[in-house]
């Protein structure tokens, strides 16, 4: 896990992303339990407060569910649900961001598409 | 307000100089609170207030209800570690302990032995013979070690090298997590303590300026940058804290939320360090 302190981003709002990337990419797998609020809260300095702000947000949106007396765990089917999110959130999130940036450097739309193109298919070689 | 320590329209002068005026503050509710201010500000003095080590002009002190003058039950519920020494300087860090044991009878002699190797510290040695830094690690494990539900820390790490700095960090927030109580942070380094507390209590020339949620301190404004002049025309009619340029280019920090931004200015959060210099400027 990355937080980056001098972001706009509320502190809560990335450890709740950096919870749903490690379920992403399959470190924490559904049906296993999370690291606790301490331990996430002492390893990056972060007050604990914040850290279960973080995991309440996770759990109002079912990515999370809580054991009693055990601790918190991944909800199944977390990972289809955070891509949900994430796809929904992805316009806003980067493409608008992609074209600012492309005014800004005075490229074409259809530039910015032949790029995205370009990209493709160097991911296709890889 | 019970379970809190309140104090209530506090001042307190030194001669004719007032070092604190009219002060309500409470700390309680098991938070972790960072009293911040400049030189002279007041930190102390409202610390010192508080556990009986001065005696208030005016106002009154309560702990969990009780009155904090002259109340030795209520004061044990209480650890300042601060700057000054109470022990002589010919006691070891052992005496330490065991004095601190005496006052303080929930103190853990065990976990101050755990800390006491993680940060290297020699319990034989005399406090005249330790560095500044291991005078302060002393001072600090005796005060997570306490186990008080009230601990102020007065410049934590004064002396401290980055890994120890870290270390007391770390230690202090495993601590707060299993054993959450009031914490005050009394400290200069904003920057470094900015993600761990979570009230900010800022004092000026003995009053409070901002008593406020962290989160909310750190969106209390932002900053932009971009040419000058469209800088300027933003700035225009606008809460600004600073100006800064570097060639035809601009950089203003603003109080507020950016709302009618034209193209070509950039937003980027504001710098804690610098709304804490710009808002304790005289």
């Amino acid at each position: 896990m990355q937080f980056d302190f001098s972001s706009e981003v509320p502190l809560y709002q990335q450890v709740a992303e950096e919870i749903e990337d490690a379920i992403l990419s399959g470190a924490f797998e559904e049906e296993t339990q999370v690291p606790s609020t301490t331990e996430i809260s002492t390893t990056y300095r972060i007050n604990p407060a914040t850290v279960l702000k973080g995991m309440t947000q996770l759990t109002q949106e079912g990515i999370l569910y809580k054991k009693r007396g055990v601790g918190m765990f991944v909800s199944p089917g977390a990972g289809a649900r955070i891509l949900q999110k994430r796809r929904a959130a992805f316009y806003e999130g980067y493409v608008v961001k992609l074209l600012e940036e492309a005014r800004k450097l005075g490229m074409s739309r259809q530039e910015v598409i032949e790029l995205i193109k370009g990209g493709s298919q160097d991911e296709q070689r890889n | 307000m019970n379970n809190a320590i309140e104090a209530v329209n506090l001042s307190m002068y030194f001669g004719a100089t007032p070092a604190l005026r009219d002060v309500s503050v409470c700390f309680g509710e098991q938070k972790i609170y960072g009293l911040l201010g400049r030189n002279g500000a007041g930190k102390s003095t409202l610390l010192n207030l508080i556990s009986n080590r001065l005696i208030p002009t005016q106002g009154s002190i309560s702990i969990d209800g009780a009155p904090a003058l002259e109340n030795d039950y209520a004061q044990g519920k209480i650890y300042y570690m601060g700057e000054k020494n109470l022990l002589p300087d010919t006691s070891t860090v052992r005496d330490l302990f065991r004095w601190t044991k005496d006052f303080y009878p929930n103190f853990d002699k065990e976990y101050a032995a755990r800390l006491a190797g993680e940060f290297g510290l020699n319990v034989k040695k005399k406090l005249k013979n330790l560095s500044t830094g291991y005078l302060t690690i002393a001072k600090l494990i005796a005060a997570l070690a306490a186990n008080t539900p009230y601990v102020f820390f007065d410049e934590p790490v004064l002396g401290l090298d980055a890994n120890h700095r870290e270390l007391f960090y770390r230690e202090l927030i495993e601590n707060y997590a299993e054993n959450p109580r009031t914490i005050v942070i009394s400290t200069h380094l904003i920057e470094e303590v900015a993600d761990i507390v979570e009230q900010v209590v800022i004092l000026k020339n003995g009053s409070i300026l901002l008593d406020k949620p962290a989160e909310e301190v750190k969106s209390m404004g932002y900053c932009v940058s971009g040419k000058a002049s469209q800088v300027e025309q933003y700035c225009a009619g606008r809460d600004v804290l600073s100006i800064e340029s570097l060639g035809g280019l601009k950089t203003a920090c603003l109080i507020g939320k950016p709302d009618a931004l034209p193209n070509g200015l950039e937003v980027t959060p504001l710098d804690l360090q610098k709304l804490f210099v710009r808002l304790t400027n005289a």
